[in-house]
């Protein structure tokens, strides 16, 4: 099993080949989005962190720009500095540099304001963008997949259609020999005995009961019901009464095969192969960042009441369980799964269609999200407070 | 007219899921993934992709859906009933209430 991709000097495979311009620091974000602006075939991540943050936070961050700025559908990257930010902004580029791929630097405060650092870096930007741009795609073998998995704006359709497709997807991707990566540790709770269960190891299934026991002590300290926040206000009206009910429906799209192990919210998968967790929150900006910083090629997403966003460097494709919606919505959802609901396609139908339909966005063809530019919204989650 | 539909996930189940709109004291037809059917009255109105009583549920009964435990009742709730959060209460992540153990603890 194959899909045409974009062969990297570290040999991994990309399913896009853009350049990334990367800010190390929110204060850069405006000259990163100018430059971007006016070079073809850039995208930004455009997150608010980087300065006056806790060491641990500080060190996610430049970790997480590591991930984003290596994987494989990042072709070149340009580091756009502010020159006293917090982050380690000479390490990311070194970091990223050892992926053998075009690097290159501009530091706001150094060259001498934002309209010099603006020259530069369209300079920079235009000369890695045509350098890569005449890199041909290739036959890559599924092997060298990474996907990523997530749900979305649910609703009671999403653990009974959309994310049953993505589990049926997710276990074809790993007896193929792929990996697959899911999350939303917060979405666990009331399901993570049954993820336990699934671990490769019982020192894998205590870890998975680890990551929720924090996550839910972080939503128990500030002393309320954790309803509005999760489930949202939206899954509620859409028939989810409370986080368990979401979180064993969410956990449907993990499918069957065993636990591998746990990633950070900022590691890479190096050789990691078959069914992995991200430790990750439920909203979209930040686990969509963390996922794409896993060096996962694609997502899959499922979505009940219409979630549209996507992310810059990876291509999302929606899958909505809810007929209702993708009536409404099919112009920002990619598949079908309410089909199901109808009774009108099985579970293996509508997988089959998802796992042909993402061998061809891997191979190129833009999902709808990525063709609307609807990727703009990211961030990477910290752990503590800004200071 | 069009049939109600509600699904049963697992036996276990005192709750059904319903994929369509249902008016006030008209019939469901409650299908497992076996295939039987059971028609039940619905006491409420009742949204689309909203849950229905398929047994009489006491008050802090736990209330089951995938065969899993998705909370527990606040109120006495009859087979036909409308089930969502006005009389179902989650159980986790709850700084409100005493520690509440994992299912299977």
């Amino acid at each position: 099993m194959e899909f045409m991709g974009y062969k990297r000097p570290n040999g991994k495979f990309g399913a896009r080949n853009l350049v990334a311009i990367i800010p190390s620091v929110v204060c850069a974000n405006d000259v990163g989005q100018a430059i971007m602006a006016h070079t073809k075939n850039t995208v930004g991540f455009y997150h608010h962190q980087g300065c006056c943050q806790l060491p641990p936070d500080l060190d996610r961050v430049t970790e997480t720009l590591i991930g984003l700025g290596s994987s494989p559908n990042v072709g070149a990257a340009l580091v756009v500095s502010l020159g006293c930010e917090g982050t380690d902004h000479e390490r990311l580029v070194a970091e990223i540099r050892k992926t053998g791929k075009p690097v290159d630097i501009i530091r706001i405060q150094e060259l001498g304001g934002t309209s010099r650092a603006i020259q530069a870096g369209m300079d920079a930007a235009q000369r890695m963008s045509m350098e890569i741009s005449g890199l041909q795609r290739e036959p890559v073998d599924i092997r060298n997949l990474v996907m990523a998995i997530k749900c979305g704006a649910s609703d009671s359709t999403s653990g009974m259609a959309s994310n049953c497709v993505i589990g049926y997807v997710a276990d074809k991707v790993v007896d193929l020999g792929g990996t697959v990566v899911f999350g939303e540790t917060t979405e666990f709770i009331g399901a993570e005995h049954i993820l336990a269960r699934r671990g490769r190891t019982p020192e894998v299934g205590k870890k998975i009961l680890d990551i929720v026991d924090k996550m839910e002590e972080r939503a128990r300290s500030l002393g309320c019901d954790m309803r509005k926040g999760q489930p949202t206000p939206g899954n509620i009206a859409g028939g989810l009464s409370s986080i368990e009910e979401k979180s064993l429906g969410a956990i449907v799209k993990s499918g069957t095969r065993p636990i591998e192990g746990v990633l950070e919210y900022s590691q890479m998968v190096t050789d990691q192969k078959g069914l992995w967790i991200k430790d990750s929150p439920g909203r979209e900006p930040e686990i969509l960042t963390g996922m794409a910083a896993t060096g996962a090629q694609c997502m899959l997403f499922s979505t009940g009441r219409g979630a549209p966003q996507g992310f810059p460097t990876m291509p999302v494709i929606k899958i909505c369980g809810n007929p209702n919606t993708y009536e409404r919505m099919q112009f920002d959802m990619d598949l079908n799964a309410g089909l199901i609901i109808k009774g009108e396609k099985t579970i293996e139908q509508v997988g089959e269609e998802a796992f042909a339909y993402m061998l061809r966005v891997l191979s190129g063809e833009t999902t709808k999200n990525e063709t609307l530019g609807y990727f703009g919204s990211m961030d990477i989650l910290p752990i503590g407070p800004v200071i | 007219m069009e049939k109600n539909l509600a699904l049963k996930v697992s036996d276990k189940d005192n709750v059904a899921t319903i994929f369509s709109v249902v008016t006030a004291n008209s019939e469901v037809e409650v299908r497992d993934k076996k295939g039987h059917k059971e028609i039940i009255t619905a006491f409420d109105a009742i949204p689309y992709g909203h849950k229905i009583a398929v047994a009489d549920i006491a008050v802090g009964e736990e209330i089951f859906k995938y065969g899993e435990e998705i909370g527990a009742a606040t109120k006495p709730i009859k087979k036909g009933d409308y089930v969502h959060v006005h009389n179902l209460d989650s159980m986790r992540g709850r700084g409100d209430l005493p520690i509440k153990k994992r299912a299977g603890e």
